[in-house]
């Protein structure tokens, strides 16, 4: 997908000004803040599960290659195949050999951030293959030629006359040609849609939020059942998992899938959890005839031991973006690439680099809500500050800012010289509002008095009447 | 409680410094009438704009010249959450490499509070003399708020001022935008989440609103007063300590 990140501050600003966004924004607080709000005080031990979710990903991260060779062996062992991928053109590929090895020529798929973030779609369309996102909200999206705008609510930046329209444009060759707008009778259009791309697919392609060493199974949560059919109906089953996705056993799943539903939806549990384990076997109903598994480092195993490796506790429940007051203010279109929000203001730097991402992470007032609200405790803030000090140390940032910066600084360090400019500058700001409380405009202050008024120092600065004072006393 | 009275560093904080100056007394009167003696040593600057801003080599010299100043006294007192967090929570990450520089950070950690926690957590101050006829609404700075756990500590003492009735705001939780450098950077985006603040601030029909930090005080004093509306804005520790003769942020005894 095309990058934009580095249009951010212009991205916003559209964003701000799109009322069809902001209607759809303002669902948010309600479908997603309150629930999780009343599903953990539901729960007296979620604090505990969260420092206890925290302390299984490091413990995870401690011991990566550990893990992701038992669950390899274990996949093998139950007639699966596990694929390495080092970046996206390698995984691309490696899904593109798969498919082509069936002659496929239509995949369904379920919701995966992964195939996302290598491109996938465009990649197998390059190739002669139909990718048809099977997840309602990736469906609506791809109709629109759209990217998610939330990690998992895909179309959450749209409303349902927009969705009407979506689907009285592609669905006449399926025999609907009536406009619907009633989200009832929209959702059972869309499923009699999809329900023969199911039954035509030749490769099914899901992400996986967990893989489970002990056992080799791959885990997906849901709340459509479109993953289920995704990974089974068709010949051939992909799930495509960033290497961080590991977990040693079922029960350490069973913690984090705890925190996940009510971090992400309030949900005590998603409608569907899927759990899968090799390619079906003789005595099974139904299931693919082969099951693979595409394991993507993509630069998180450059982050293991330094200042970034919490980030990858991640467990993409999103409850960072739905509390985030500047996601809530622009939608996720605006952050320009795959993962919006906080999490993706500390991951997409890391993963398309701080060159071309550098606004990202200083899109926060650190206001500390995320990190409040993270279910495995990442320290959001903390790392996009990091990401700010590799911008100053690499000279990323303005000169104009840099420069700003440094005479700041100089004056700070030198009390003495600090006192006679805040006298100065408590002075001119006085005279300039005329006996005023405050300014209406200042050239040099644009940012602040295009949309507020300046308040002007009360009078003579602290330091100075501390000074008159102590002077009275002796 | 040491038996002579407790010898504390007023950290003054910059914006107070410059724009709010009976922030800085009102701070003093509290912590005297508390039985406390305040100092106010030579200071600049936390150095929280160039930490944030990623540049940790001055933030380090700027936190040394504060804990040179500080660290002969009993308590570091800021009538700020945000500076208090910055001293309290970052001054120690900021010297992993330097042991000597961390231990002093540490003990200076140690010892720093914001006002009305100081007040309440080590003081025990259970009432404050002051009187405010009114309504009033409070927005929970971030930092106070989620780095140092203040939230309770201003209502409880607002609480015992004769006269204030506390209406609270919706999301009274949810930043107002300021963000430091970030309201220079993405004005735009600050704007909004302002307007947003001013909005709740206005449903609530109080006749005042209140605050910890001066950030966030000059924010949302500058968009009420830009929308016309005639809410006064004021830093708590002046109704705590009744120091609200003086004409309120961004007001002047012109403006009538």
């Amino acid at each position: 997908m095309q990058v934009t990140t580095q249009a951010f501050q212009r991205n916003a600003g559209a964003a701000l000004h799109n009322p069809a966004l902001q209607k759809a924004l303002k669902n948010i607080k309600i479908g997603f803040v309150r629930k999780r709000a009343a599903a953990v005080a539901k729960l007296p031990e979620f604090e505990a599960l969260r420092e206890a979710g925290r302390e299984l990903k490091n413990h995870v991260l401690d011991h990566l290659d550990f893990y992701l060779e038992q669950f390899e062996t274990k996949v093998i062992e139950s007639g699966g195949q596990v694929h390495w991928a080092q970046d996206a053109a390698e995984a691309n590929q490696i899904v593109l050999e798969i498919c082509q090895s069936v002659n496929a020529r239509r995949v369904t798929k379920g919701k995966s951030m992964i195939s996302e973030e290598i491109g996938l779609n465009d990649f197998l369309e390059a190739h002669g293959i139909r990718p048809v996102e099977t997840d309602l909200g990736e469906y609506i999206i791809q109709l629109r030629h759209e990217h998610p705008s939330h990690i998992i609510a895909p179309a959450v930046h749209l409303n349902r006359e927009q969705v009407a329209d979506a689907f009285q444009a592609h669905h006449a060759p399926y025999g609907f040609t009536e406009r619907r707008e009633e989200p009832r009778a929209l959702m059972d259009e869309a499923r009699q849609v999809l329900r023969q791309q199911f039954l035509q697919a030749e490769v099914g392609i899901t992400g996986a939020n967990f893989c489970i060493a002990e056992t080799g199974t791959t885990v997906i949560v849901t709340n459509e059942g479109n993953g289920d059919l995704t990974q089974i109906l068709p010949k051939v089953h992909i799930a495509l998992a960033s290497i961080e996705k590991v977990v040693p056993t079922f029960e350490d799943v069973s913690l984090l899938l705890r925190l996940l539903a009510r971090s992400a939806t309030g949900q005590e549990l998603s409608v569907y959890t899927t759990f899968s384990t090799g390619p079906r076997r003789a005595e099974d109903a139904d299931g693919p005839e082969q099951f693979h598994v595409v394991l993507l480092d993509n630069g998180r195993s450059g982050m293991l031991g330094g200042e970034f490796q919490d980030m990858l506790r991640c467990i993409r429940c999103a409850a960072c973006l739905n509390h985030c007051p500047v996601y809530g203010a622009i939608g996720g279109h605006a952050y320009g690439w795959v993962y919006p929000g906080p999490m993706g203001s500390v991951l997409t730097p890391q993963l398309i680099g701080i060159e071309v991402a550098g606004p990202l992470p200083n899109a926060s007032t650190f206001c500390g809500r995320c990190e409040d609200v993270c279910p495995v405790h990442i320290p959001l803030p903390k790392m996009m500050r990091h990401w700010r000090e590799q911008e100053f140390a690499r000279h990323l940032i303005p000169m104009t800012t840099r420069f700003g910066l440094g005479l700041w600084a100089f004056v700070a360090r030198n009390p003495k010289l600090y006192r006679l400019a805040t006298n100065l500058g408590s002075w001119l700001l006085r005279r300039l509002a005329g006996g005023k409380g405050r300014i209406r405009s200042l050239p040099l202050a644009r940012g602040w008095t295009a949309w507020r008024d300046l308040p002007v120092p009360q009078g003579r600065t602290f330091q100075q009447q501390w000074a008159t004072r102590r002077e009275n006393q002796s | 409680m040491p038996i002579s009275p407790p010898r504390i560093g007023l950290f003054v904080t910059c914006l107070v410094d410059l724009f709010r100056p009976t922030v800085g007394f009102a701070a003093i009167k509290l912590l005297e009438e508390a039985g406390c003696v305040v100092e106010v040593p030579t200071q600049t600057c936390c150095g929280q704009p160039a930490y944030n801003s990623g540049d940790r080599a001055t933030a380090r010299s700027l936190a040394q010249q504060v804990i040179a100043a500080f660290e002969p006294l009993d308590y570091v007192v800021a009538p700020s959450g945000s500076c208090a967090g910055m001293i309290k929570q970052h001054y120690p990450p900021l010297f992993s490499n330097d042991p000597g520089w961390r231990a002093r950070a540490e003990r200076l950690s140690a010892k720093t509070f914001e006002l009305t926690s100081f007040l309440t957590d080590v003081l025990g101050v259970e009432q404050v003399n002051a009187s405010h006829p009114g309504t009033v609404t409070y927005h929970d700075s971030c930092s106070g708020l989620r780095e140092l756990g203040i939230k309770t500590q201003p209502r409880r003492l607002l609480g015992t001022v004769e006269g204030v009735e506390l209406r609270e705001m919706e999301e009274s939780e949810v930043c107002c935008g300021f963000g430091g450098t970030f309201c220079i950077k993405y004005p735009e985006l600050s704007n909004r989440m302002v307007s947003d603040k001013a909005g709740h601030i206005l449903a609530t029909g109080a006749d005042t609103v209140l605050a910890g930090d001066l950030g966030c005080l000059l924010n949302m004093a500058g968009k009420l007063q830009r929308d016309g509306a005639t809410v006064q804005v004021r830093h708590v520790a002046e109704v705590l300590a009744g120091l609200t003769e003086v004409p309120a942020i961004g007001e002047s005894e012109g403006d009538g």
